[in-house]
Protein backbone atom coordinates (compact mmCIF):
# COMPACT_ATOMS: atom_id res chain seq x y z
CA UNK A 1 0.00 0.00 0.00
CA UNK A 2 1.50 3.47 -1.06
CA UNK A 3 1.57 6.14 1.63
CA UNK A 4 0.84 9.82 0.22
CA UNK A 5 2.34 11.78 -0.27
CA UNK A 6 5.70 10.13 -1.68
CA UNK A 7 8.67 11.45 0.60
CA UNK A 8 11.62 11.66 -2.21
CA UNK A 9 13.14 14.33 -0.33
CA UNK A 10 15.91 13.11 2.05
CA UNK A 11 18.58 15.38 1.15
CA UNK A 12 16.04 17.98 3.10
CA UNK A 13 15.43 15.70 6.52
CA UNK A 14 15.01 11.61 6.67
CA UNK A 15 12.09 10.58 8.89
CA UNK A 16 13.36 9.40 12.41
CA UNK A 17 14.25 5.70 12.66
CA UNK A 18 11.21 4.22 15.30
CA UNK A 19 14.36 2.55 16.70
CA UNK A 20 15.91 5.94 17.52
CA UNK A 21 12.70 7.28 19.14
CA UNK A 22 12.33 4.60 21.63
CA UNK A 23 15.99 4.82 22.56
CA UNK A 24 14.80 9.06 22.89
CA UNK A 25 11.59 8.70 24.57
CA UNK A 26 12.89 7.53 28.32
CA UNK A 27 15.30 10.94 28.06
CA UNK A 28 12.26 13.18 27.86
CA UNK A 29 10.23 11.35 30.76
CA UNK A 30 11.78 9.62 33.76
CA UNK A 31 16.00 10.55 32.84
CA UNK A 32 15.53 13.93 32.03
CA UNK A 33 18.56 15.03 34.39
CA UNK A 34 21.28 18.09 32.78
CA UNK A 35 24.34 16.00 32.00
CA UNK A 36 26.38 18.51 33.41
CA UNK A 37 24.36 18.40 37.05
CA UNK A 38 27.13 16.47 38.96
CA UNK A 39 25.70 15.82 42.28
CA UNK A 40 22.93 13.31 41.71
CA UNK A 41 21.38 10.57 39.61
CA UNK A 42 19.49 12.42 37.28
CA UNK A 43 22.52 13.91 35.60
CA UNK A 44 24.70 11.27 36.36
CA UNK A 45 22.23 9.20 34.18
CA UNK A 46 22.05 12.24 31.02
CA UNK A 47 25.75 12.43 31.06
CA UNK A 48 26.44 8.67 30.82
CA UNK A 49 23.54 8.58 28.04
CA UNK A 50 25.56 11.55 26.27
CA UNK A 51 29.00 9.78 26.55
CA UNK A 52 27.33 6.76 25.23
CA UNK A 53 26.01 8.59 22.11
CA UNK A 54 29.15 10.63 21.96
CA UNK A 55 31.10 7.08 21.32
CA UNK A 56 28.51 5.83 18.78
CA UNK A 57 28.83 9.25 16.56
CA UNK A 58 32.53 8.83 16.89
CA UNK A 59 32.82 5.03 15.60
CA UNK A 60 30.69 6.05 12.78
CA UNK A 61 33.29 8.05 11.68
CA UNK A 62 36.58 6.29 12.89
CA UNK A 63 37.57 9.16 15.63
CA UNK A 64 37.63 9.23 19.34
CA UNK A 65 34.55 10.44 21.77
CA UNK A 66 36.52 13.29 22.78
CA UNK A 67 36.46 14.89 19.47
CA UNK A 68 32.87 15.29 19.00
CA UNK A 69 31.57 18.58 20.08
CA UNK A 70 27.76 18.74 20.23
CA UNK A 71 26.00 21.58 18.27
CA UNK A 72 22.38 22.57 17.58
CA UNK A 73 22.68 21.27 14.19
CA UNK A 74 24.96 21.46 11.02
CA UNK A 75 24.67 25.56 10.29
CA UNK A 76 26.33 25.59 13.55
CA UNK A 77 28.76 23.71 13.16
CA UNK A 78 29.88 25.03 9.96
CA UNK A 79 30.00 28.12 11.30
CA UNK A 80 32.12 26.94 14.86
CA UNK A 81 34.29 25.16 12.36
CA UNK A 82 34.57 28.39 9.76
CA UNK A 83 34.79 30.84 12.30
CA UNK A 84 36.17 29.25 14.80
CA UNK A 85 39.01 28.23 12.95
CA UNK A 86 39.45 32.03 11.27
CA UNK A 87 39.82 33.88 14.40
CA UNK A 88 41.89 31.67 16.03
CA UNK A 89 44.37 31.36 13.33
CA UNK A 90 44.28 34.70 12.92
CA UNK A 91 47.72 35.63 13.63
CA UNK A 92 48.79 33.04 11.49
CA UNK A 93 46.89 33.96 8.07
CA UNK A 94 43.58 35.28 6.91
CA UNK A 95 42.91 32.99 3.84
CA UNK A 96 40.04 30.44 3.33
CA UNK A 97 39.27 28.62 0.20
CA UNK A 98 35.91 27.06 -0.27
CA UNK A 99 33.94 26.58 -3.36
CA UNK A 100 30.82 27.84 -5.07
CA UNK A 101 28.71 24.80 -4.41
CA UNK A 102 29.16 25.00 -0.95
CA UNK A 103 25.81 24.82 1.41
CA UNK A 104 24.95 28.38 3.03
CA UNK A 105 26.13 27.42 6.03
CA UNK A 106 29.33 27.63 4.72
CA UNK A 107 28.95 30.47 1.63
CA UNK A 108 27.50 32.99 3.87
CA UNK A 109 29.96 32.26 6.83
CA UNK A 110 32.75 33.06 4.80
CA UNK A 111 31.09 36.30 3.06
CA UNK A 112 30.62 36.58 6.84
CA UNK A 113 34.44 37.07 7.57
CA UNK A 114 35.21 38.61 4.51
CA UNK A 115 33.47 41.93 5.99
CA UNK A 116 35.63 41.34 8.88
CA UNK A 117 38.51 41.63 6.80
CA UNK A 118 39.12 38.22 5.46
CA UNK A 119 40.12 36.64 2.35
CA UNK A 120 38.18 34.35 0.86
CA UNK A 121 39.33 32.02 -2.82
CA UNK A 122 35.61 30.06 -3.82
CA UNK A 123 36.51 27.73 -6.10
CA UNK A 124 34.79 26.42 -9.24
CA UNK A 125 33.74 23.01 -9.87
CA UNK A 126 33.84 20.90 -13.42
CA UNK A 127 30.73 20.46 -15.31
CA UNK A 128 30.37 17.12 -13.20
CA UNK A 129 30.25 19.55 -9.69
CA UNK A 130 33.74 18.31 -8.83
CA UNK A 131 36.37 20.60 -7.94
CA UNK A 132 39.96 20.58 -9.34
CA UNK A 133 42.65 19.82 -7.43
CA UNK A 134 45.32 21.59 -9.46
CA UNK A 135 42.92 24.58 -8.78
CA UNK A 136 43.40 23.95 -5.08
CA UNK A 137 46.70 23.77 -4.72
CA UNK A 138 46.87 26.69 -6.77
CA UNK A 139 45.05 28.43 -4.47
CA UNK A 140 46.75 27.92 -1.29
CA UNK A 141 49.03 30.50 -0.50
CA UNK A 142 50.85 31.15 3.03
CA UNK A 143 48.20 33.11 4.44
CA UNK A 144 45.72 30.29 4.02
CA UNK A 145 44.62 28.90 7.16
CA UNK A 146 41.42 26.62 6.62
CA UNK A 147 40.20 25.07 3.79
CA UNK A 148 36.24 24.05 3.82
CA UNK A 149 34.82 21.88 1.05
CA UNK A 150 31.88 20.05 1.53
CA UNK A 151 31.87 15.72 1.11
CA UNK A 152 28.78 15.51 -0.89
CA UNK A 153 26.66 18.09 -2.06
CA UNK A 154 23.21 18.65 -0.89
CA UNK A 155 21.73 19.59 -4.28
CA UNK A 156 23.60 16.89 -7.18
CA UNK A 157 24.87 14.39 -4.49
CA UNK A 158 28.11 14.59 -5.81
CA UNK A 159 31.24 13.32 -3.82
CA UNK A 160 33.97 15.16 -3.78
CA UNK A 161 37.52 14.08 -3.51
CA UNK A 162 37.96 14.42 0.38
CA UNK A 163 40.86 12.07 0.57
CA UNK A 164 43.18 14.00 -1.86
CA UNK A 165 41.78 18.06 -0.28
CA UNK A 166 42.71 16.55 3.05
CA UNK A 167 46.00 15.15 1.68
CA UNK A 168 46.99 18.50 0.12
CA UNK A 169 45.76 20.48 3.21
CA UNK A 170 48.17 18.14 5.19
CA UNK A 171 51.09 19.22 2.66
CA UNK A 172 50.61 22.47 2.84
CA UNK A 173 49.67 22.33 6.00
CA UNK A 174 46.30 23.96 6.10
CA UNK A 175 43.40 23.22 8.31
CA UNK A 176 40.74 20.97 6.21
CA UNK A 177 36.87 21.21 7.27
CA UNK A 178 34.25 19.16 5.60
CA UNK A 179 30.57 19.66 5.78
CA UNK A 180 30.14 15.75 5.83
CA UNK A 181 26.41 16.16 6.36
CA UNK A 182 24.96 14.28 3.46
CA UNK A 183 27.55 11.67 3.31
CA UNK A 184 27.80 10.74 7.01
CA UNK A 185 25.64 7.77 7.70
CA UNK A 186 25.10 6.59 3.35
CA UNK A 187 28.81 6.37 2.51
CA UNK A 188 32.02 5.48 4.32
CA UNK A 189 33.82 8.49 5.79
CA UNK A 190 37.06 7.91 7.87
CA UNK A 191 38.38 11.51 9.50
CA UNK A 192 41.89 9.57 9.53
CA UNK A 193 41.60 8.39 6.00
CA UNK A 194 40.29 11.56 4.28
CA UNK A 195 42.98 13.61 7.16
CA UNK A 196 39.91 15.81 7.81
CA UNK A 197 40.71 18.19 10.75
CA UNK A 198 36.98 19.27 11.43
CA UNK A 199 33.57 17.60 10.21
CA UNK A 200 30.02 19.04 10.29
CA UNK A 201 27.61 16.32 10.96
CA UNK A 202 23.72 16.47 11.51
CA UNK A 203 21.59 13.81 13.10
CA UNK A 204 18.52 14.89 10.87
CA UNK A 205 19.94 13.60 7.71
CA UNK A 206 20.78 10.37 9.13
CA UNK A 207 17.32 9.13 10.17
CA UNK A 208 17.92 10.88 13.96
CA UNK A 209 15.86 13.95 15.07
CA UNK A 210 16.08 17.77 13.92
CA UNK A 211 17.91 20.65 16.52
CA UNK A 212 21.29 18.53 17.48
CA UNK A 213 24.30 17.85 15.06
CA UNK A 214 28.11 18.17 16.18
CA UNK A 215 31.44 19.16 14.95
CA UNK A 216 33.79 16.89 14.98
CA UNK A 217 37.38 18.12 15.84
CA UNK A 218 40.52 16.86 15.86
CA UNK A 219 42.69 16.59 19.07
CA UNK A 220 45.99 14.87 17.69
CA UNK A 221 48.62 15.25 14.50
CA UNK A 222 47.17 18.26 14.95
CA UNK A 223 45.48 19.69 17.66
CA UNK A 224 42.67 22.12 16.79
CA UNK A 225 41.69 24.65 18.75
CA UNK A 226 38.69 27.00 17.92
CA UNK A 227 37.77 30.40 19.05
CA UNK A 228 34.13 29.44 20.67
CA UNK A 229 30.80 31.54 18.92
CA UNK A 230 28.72 30.81 22.06
CA UNK A 231 30.32 31.22 25.48
CA UNK A 232 28.91 30.00 28.85
CA UNK A 233 29.22 27.32 30.99
CA UNK A 234 32.21 25.86 29.38
CA UNK A 235 30.32 23.16 28.14
CA UNK A 236 32.31 20.68 25.20
CA UNK A 237 35.45 21.07 25.92
CA UNK A 238 35.16 24.89 26.18
CA UNK A 239 33.79 25.51 22.46
CA UNK A 240 30.23 25.65 22.79
CA UNK A 241 28.75 26.36 25.92
CA UNK A 242 24.96 25.68 26.69
CA UNK A 243 22.93 22.67 28.48
CA UNK A 244 22.93 19.45 25.91
CA UNK A 245 19.57 18.57 24.02
CA UNK A 246 20.35 14.98 25.91
CA UNK A 247 17.47 13.30 24.61
CA UNK A 248 18.44 14.61 21.19
CA UNK A 249 21.91 13.94 21.41
CA UNK A 250 20.97 9.58 22.47
CA UNK A 251 18.94 9.75 19.36
CA UNK A 252 21.72 10.96 16.87
CA UNK A 253 24.13 8.14 19.06
CA UNK A 254 21.57 5.85 18.02
CA UNK A 255 21.06 6.56 14.49
CA UNK A 256 24.71 6.97 14.00
CA UNK A 257 24.85 3.28 15.04
CA UNK A 258 22.18 1.98 13.14
CA UNK A 259 23.82 3.62 10.08
CA UNK A 260 26.91 2.44 10.91
CA UNK A 261 25.52 -1.22 11.19
CA UNK A 262 23.35 -1.17 8.28
CA UNK A 263 25.51 1.13 6.04
CA UNK A 264 26.16 -1.51 3.04
CA UNK A 265 22.40 -2.34 3.11
CA UNK A 266 21.12 0.82 3.32
CA UNK A 267 23.56 1.83 0.23
CA UNK A 268 22.62 -1.05 -1.68
CA UNK A 269 18.95 -0.28 -0.89
CA UNK A 270 18.95 3.17 -2.20
CA UNK A 271 21.08 2.83 -5.11
CA UNK A 272 19.11 -0.18 -6.55
CA UNK A 273 16.16 2.10 -5.97
CA UNK A 274 17.98 5.30 -7.01
CA UNK A 275 19.14 3.27 -10.24
CA UNK A 276 15.22 2.20 -11.12
CA UNK A 277 13.93 5.25 -11.41
CA UNK A 278 16.84 6.85 -13.44
CA UNK A 279 16.38 3.10 -15.80
CA UNK A 280 12.57 4.16 -15.93
CA UNK A 281 12.71 7.67 -16.61
CA UNK A 282 15.28 6.97 -19.42
CA UNK A 283 13.33 4.13 -21.06
CA UNK A 284 10.32 6.53 -21.17
CA UNK A 285 11.63 10.15 -22.20
CA UNK A 286 14.39 11.58 -23.87
CA UNK A 287 16.67 14.54 -23.30
CA UNK A 288 17.14 13.94 -19.72
CA UNK A 289 20.09 15.96 -18.08
CA UNK A 290 21.82 14.87 -15.08
CA UNK A 291 22.90 17.20 -12.69
CA UNK A 292 26.40 15.94 -11.57
CA UNK A 293 28.81 13.21 -11.87
CA UNK A 294 26.76 9.68 -11.87
CA UNK A 295 29.89 7.46 -10.81
CA UNK A 296 30.80 9.96 -7.66
CA UNK A 297 27.66 10.30 -6.11
CA UNK A 298 25.63 9.33 -3.25
CA UNK A 299 23.46 6.04 -3.27
CA UNK A 300 20.25 7.79 -3.01
CA UNK A 301 21.11 11.14 -4.81
CA UNK A 302 19.72 11.61 -8.27
CA UNK A 303 19.24 15.22 -9.89
CA UNK A 304 17.84 15.52 -13.36
CA UNK A 305 16.38 18.10 -15.72
CA UNK A 306 14.21 17.61 -17.60
CA UNK A 307 14.13 19.98 -20.54
CA UNK A 308 11.58 21.86 -21.90
CA UNK A 309 9.55 21.59 -18.71
CA UNK A 310 9.70 24.39 -15.89
CA UNK A 311 10.47 22.73 -12.43
CA UNK A 312 7.24 24.05 -9.97
CA UNK A 313 5.09 23.30 -12.71
CA UNK A 314 6.80 19.64 -12.88
CA UNK A 315 6.65 19.71 -9.05
CA UNK A 316 2.47 20.56 -9.69
CA UNK A 317 2.23 17.89 -11.56
CA UNK A 318 3.30 15.42 -9.18
CA UNK A 319 1.86 17.09 -6.30
CA UNK A 320 1.35 13.98 -4.39
CA UNK A 321 5.59 12.89 -4.46
CA UNK A 322 7.65 14.88 -2.26
CA UNK A 323 10.68 15.87 -3.75
CA UNK A 324 12.72 19.77 -4.35
CA UNK A 325 13.43 21.53 -7.37
CA UNK A 326 16.18 23.74 -8.18
CA UNK A 327 13.50 26.26 -10.49
CA UNK A 328 13.53 29.86 -9.46
CA UNK A 329 10.22 29.64 -8.63
CA UNK A 330 10.23 27.89 -5.88
CA UNK A 331 12.59 29.78 -4.22
CA UNK A 332 11.76 33.55 -2.67
CA UNK A 333 14.45 34.76 -4.64
CA UNK A 334 13.52 33.89 -8.20
CA UNK A 335 17.15 32.84 -9.29
CA UNK A 336 17.82 29.32 -10.03
CA UNK A 337 19.97 27.05 -7.86
CA UNK A 338 23.30 28.38 -7.89
CA UNK A 339 24.74 24.83 -7.51
CA UNK A 340 23.44 24.11 -10.48
CA UNK A 341 23.73 27.89 -12.23
CA UNK A 342 27.81 26.72 -11.02
CA UNK A 343 28.05 23.21 -13.04
CA UNK A 344 27.69 25.44 -15.99
CA UNK A 345 24.33 23.75 -17.59
CA UNK A 346 22.61 27.24 -18.10
CA UNK A 347 19.61 29.01 -16.37
CA UNK A 348 17.17 26.84 -18.62
CA UNK A 349 18.03 23.77 -17.13
CA UNK A 350 18.45 24.57 -13.80
CA UNK A 351 15.10 25.83 -14.06
CA UNK A 352 13.61 22.37 -15.07
CA UNK A 353 15.39 20.46 -12.56
CA UNK A 354 14.33 18.00 -9.82
CA UNK A 355 16.24 16.54 -6.83
CA UNK A 356 15.15 12.57 -5.38
CA UNK A 357 16.32 11.91 -2.02
CA UNK A 358 15.29 8.03 -1.76
CA UNK A 359 16.34 6.77 1.68
CA UNK A 360 15.78 4.23 4.01
CA UNK A 361 12.10 3.72 4.34
CA UNK A 362 11.38 4.24 0.31
CA UNK A 363 10.26 1.14 -1.79
CA UNK A 364 10.54 -0.44 -5.46
CA UNK A 365 6.58 0.48 -5.39
CA UNK A 366 7.05 3.79 -4.92
CA UNK A 367 9.80 4.34 -7.30
CA UNK A 368 7.31 2.41 -10.06
CA UNK A 369 4.51 5.25 -9.10
CA UNK A 370 6.74 8.11 -9.23
CA UNK A 371 8.14 7.19 -12.33
CA UNK A 372 4.75 6.48 -14.31
CA UNK A 373 3.61 9.58 -13.00
CA UNK A 374 6.83 11.55 -13.50
CA UNK A 375 6.71 10.12 -17.24
CA UNK A 376 3.07 11.23 -17.67
CA UNK A 377 3.26 14.83 -16.54
CA UNK A 378 6.71 15.15 -18.40
CA UNK A 379 4.75 14.37 -21.56
CA UNK A 380 1.73 16.56 -20.88
CA UNK A 381 4.09 19.72 -19.92
CA UNK A 382 6.51 18.59 -23.21
CA UNK A 383 3.21 19.03 -24.97
CA UNK A 384 2.17 22.70 -23.96
CA UNK A 385 5.83 23.89 -24.12
CA UNK A 386 6.44 26.26 -26.70
CA UNK A 387 10.09 25.26 -26.28
CA UNK A 388 9.17 21.47 -27.27
CA UNK A 389 7.66 22.61 -30.49
CA UNK A 390 10.66 24.94 -31.64
CA UNK A 391 12.82 22.60 -31.08
CA UNK A 392 11.04 19.45 -33.15
CA UNK A 393 10.88 22.05 -35.47
CA UNK A 394 14.85 22.57 -35.77
CA UNK A 395 15.17 25.79 -33.83
CA UNK A 396 18.09 26.37 -31.49
CA UNK A 397 16.69 27.45 -28.72
CA UNK A 398 20.06 28.98 -27.74
CA UNK A 399 20.44 31.43 -30.80
CA UNK A 400 16.76 32.93 -30.19
CA UNK A 401 16.78 36.29 -29.44
CA UNK A 402 14.41 35.96 -26.49
CA UNK A 403 12.29 39.44 -25.14
CA UNK A 404 13.63 38.86 -21.39
CA UNK A 405 11.59 41.15 -18.75
CA UNK B 1 3.20 27.55 -1.47
CA UNK B 2 -0.10 26.39 -1.56
CA UNK B 3 -2.14 27.45 -5.15
CA UNK B 4 -5.52 28.68 -5.76
CA UNK B 5 -8.14 26.95 -6.96
CA UNK B 6 -8.59 28.74 -10.16
CA UNK B 7 -4.56 27.74 -10.71
CA UNK B 8 -4.61 24.41 -9.74
CA UNK B 9 -8.00 24.30 -12.22
CA UNK B 10 -6.63 25.68 -14.92
CA UNK B 11 -2.95 23.64 -14.44
CA UNK B 12 -4.91 20.31 -14.35
CA UNK B 13 -7.26 21.39 -17.16
CA UNK B 14 -5.43 23.83 -19.38
CA UNK B 15 -8.03 25.31 -21.77
CA UNK B 16 -6.94 25.95 -25.69
CA UNK B 17 -3.57 24.12 -25.68
CA UNK B 18 -2.37 24.27 -29.12
CA UNK B 19 -0.97 26.33 -32.08
CA UNK B 20 -2.56 27.82 -35.04
CA UNK B 21 -0.44 28.21 -38.33
CA UNK B 22 1.98 31.13 -37.74
CA UNK B 23 2.03 32.64 -41.39
CA UNK B 24 -1.72 32.68 -41.76
CA UNK B 25 -2.49 36.40 -42.12
CA UNK B 26 -5.77 36.04 -40.00
CA UNK B 27 -3.58 34.58 -37.02
CA UNK B 28 -1.50 37.09 -34.46
CA UNK B 29 1.32 35.08 -32.72
CA UNK B 30 3.09 36.50 -29.17
CA UNK B 31 5.92 35.07 -28.05
CA UNK B 32 7.46 36.56 -24.58
CA UNK B 33 9.45 35.93 -21.82
CA UNK B 34 13.51 33.66 -21.89
CA UNK B 35 14.19 30.08 -21.08
CA UNK B 36 16.88 31.45 -18.47
CA UNK B 37 13.99 33.34 -16.90
CA UNK B 38 11.76 30.01 -16.20
CA UNK B 39 8.91 31.20 -18.42
CA UNK B 40 8.20 31.49 -22.24
CA UNK B 41 4.61 32.31 -23.17
CA UNK B 42 3.62 32.22 -26.85
CA UNK B 43 -0.21 32.71 -27.68
CA UNK B 44 -2.20 32.68 -30.27
CA UNK B 45 -5.47 34.34 -31.51
CA UNK B 46 -6.97 34.66 -35.34
CA UNK B 47 -9.34 36.87 -35.86
CA UNK B 48 -12.24 37.14 -38.05
CA UNK B 49 -11.36 39.02 -40.67
CA UNK B 50 -14.99 40.86 -41.51
CA UNK B 51 -15.73 41.82 -37.76
CA UNK B 52 -12.45 42.08 -36.45
CA UNK B 53 -13.47 39.71 -33.32
CA UNK B 54 -11.07 36.64 -32.03
CA UNK B 55 -12.80 33.43 -32.70
CA UNK B 56 -9.94 31.84 -31.85
CA UNK B 57 -7.29 31.74 -29.25
CA UNK B 58 -4.34 29.22 -28.46
CA UNK B 59 -1.38 29.18 -25.77
CA UNK B 60 1.59 27.04 -25.35
CA UNK B 61 3.67 27.71 -22.19
CA UNK B 62 6.84 26.61 -20.15
CA UNK B 63 6.71 28.14 -16.88
CA UNK B 64 5.22 27.30 -13.55
CA UNK B 65 1.52 26.63 -12.69
CA UNK B 66 0.80 30.38 -12.07
CA UNK B 67 2.02 31.01 -15.77
CA UNK B 68 0.61 28.36 -17.50
CA UNK B 69 -2.97 28.94 -15.58
CA UNK B 70 -2.26 32.92 -16.48
CA UNK B 71 -1.87 32.23 -20.10
CA UNK B 72 -4.95 29.57 -20.34
CA UNK B 73 -7.40 32.33 -19.05
CA UNK B 74 -5.58 34.63 -21.33
CA UNK B 75 -6.91 32.52 -24.22
CA UNK B 76 -10.60 32.50 -22.51
CA UNK B 77 -10.97 35.95 -22.52
CA UNK B 78 -9.56 36.59 -25.66
CA UNK B 79 -12.65 34.57 -27.51
CA UNK B 80 -15.36 36.55 -28.56
CA UNK B 81 -13.45 39.91 -27.71
CA UNK B 82 -12.57 42.31 -30.49
CA UNK B 83 -8.86 43.48 -30.74
CA UNK B 84 -9.50 46.60 -28.94
CA UNK B 85 -11.49 45.06 -26.34
CA UNK B 86 -8.71 42.24 -25.81
CA UNK B 87 -6.07 44.80 -25.45
CA UNK B 88 -8.08 46.52 -22.69
CA UNK B 89 -7.17 43.30 -20.61
CA UNK B 90 -5.19 44.25 -17.60
CA UNK B 91 -2.51 41.69 -15.73
CA UNK B 92 -4.49 42.76 -12.53
CA UNK B 93 -7.49 41.40 -13.82
CA UNK B 94 -5.43 38.16 -13.76
CA UNK B 95 -4.18 38.44 -10.66
CA UNK B 96 -7.57 38.88 -8.81
CA UNK B 97 -9.28 36.24 -11.17
CA UNK B 98 -6.47 33.56 -10.40
CA UNK B 99 -5.80 35.37 -6.56
CA UNK B 100 -1.95 35.65 -7.65
CA UNK B 101 0.19 35.68 -4.53
CA UNK B 102 2.81 38.79 -5.44
CA UNK B 103 5.29 36.79 -6.39
CA UNK B 104 3.96 35.36 -8.99
CA UNK B 105 2.27 39.00 -10.54
CA UNK B 106 5.08 38.55 -13.13
CA UNK B 107 3.07 35.55 -14.60
CA UNK B 108 -0.17 38.08 -15.02
CA UNK B 109 2.52 40.92 -16.98
CA UNK B 110 4.08 38.30 -19.12
CA UNK B 111 0.25 37.37 -20.20
CA UNK B 112 -1.03 40.57 -20.96
CA UNK B 113 2.40 40.75 -22.69
CA UNK B 114 1.78 38.15 -25.10
CA UNK B 115 -1.61 39.03 -25.59
CA UNK B 116 -0.26 42.74 -26.97
CA UNK B 117 2.35 40.98 -28.76
CA UNK B 118 -0.10 38.68 -30.49
CA UNK B 119 -2.63 41.62 -31.55
CA UNK B 120 0.38 43.94 -32.24
CA UNK B 121 1.47 40.40 -34.76
CA UNK B 122 -1.76 40.89 -36.08
CA UNK B 123 -2.15 44.34 -37.00
CA UNK B 124 1.02 44.17 -38.23
CA UNK B 125 0.04 41.20 -41.02
CA UNK B 126 -2.86 43.81 -41.90
CA UNK B 127 -1.16 46.61 -42.58
CA UNK B 128 1.35 44.80 -44.65
CA UNK B 129 -1.61 43.01 -46.53
CA UNK B 130 -3.22 46.34 -47.15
Amino acid sequence: MLKFPIYFDNHATTPVDPRVLDMMLPYFREHFGNAASRNHKYGWEAEEAVEIARKQIADLIGASAKEIVFTSGATESDNLAIRGAAYMYREKGDHIITAVTEHKAVIDTCKRLEKEGFRVTYLRVRKDGLIDLDHLREAVTDKTTLISIMTANNEIGVLQPIADIGAIARERGVLFHTDAVQAVGKVPFDVNAANVHMASLSAHKMYGPKGVGALYVRRRNPRVLLTPLIEGGGHERGMRSGTLNVPGIVGFGKAAELCRLEMAFDAAHTRVLRDRLNQKLHQNLGELYINGSMERRLPGSLNISFAYVEGESLLMGINDVAVSSGSACTSASLEPSYVLKALGTGDELAHSSIRFGIGRFNTEEEVDYVADKLVGVVRKLREMSPLYEMAKEGVDLSKMQWQTH
Amino acid sequence: MAYSDKVVDHFNHPRNVGSMPKDDPSVGTGLVGAPECGDVMKLQVRVNPSTGVIDEATFKTFGCGSAIASSSLATEWLKGKTVDEALAIKNTDIVAELALPPVKVHCSVLAEDAIRAAIADFKKKQEAGQ
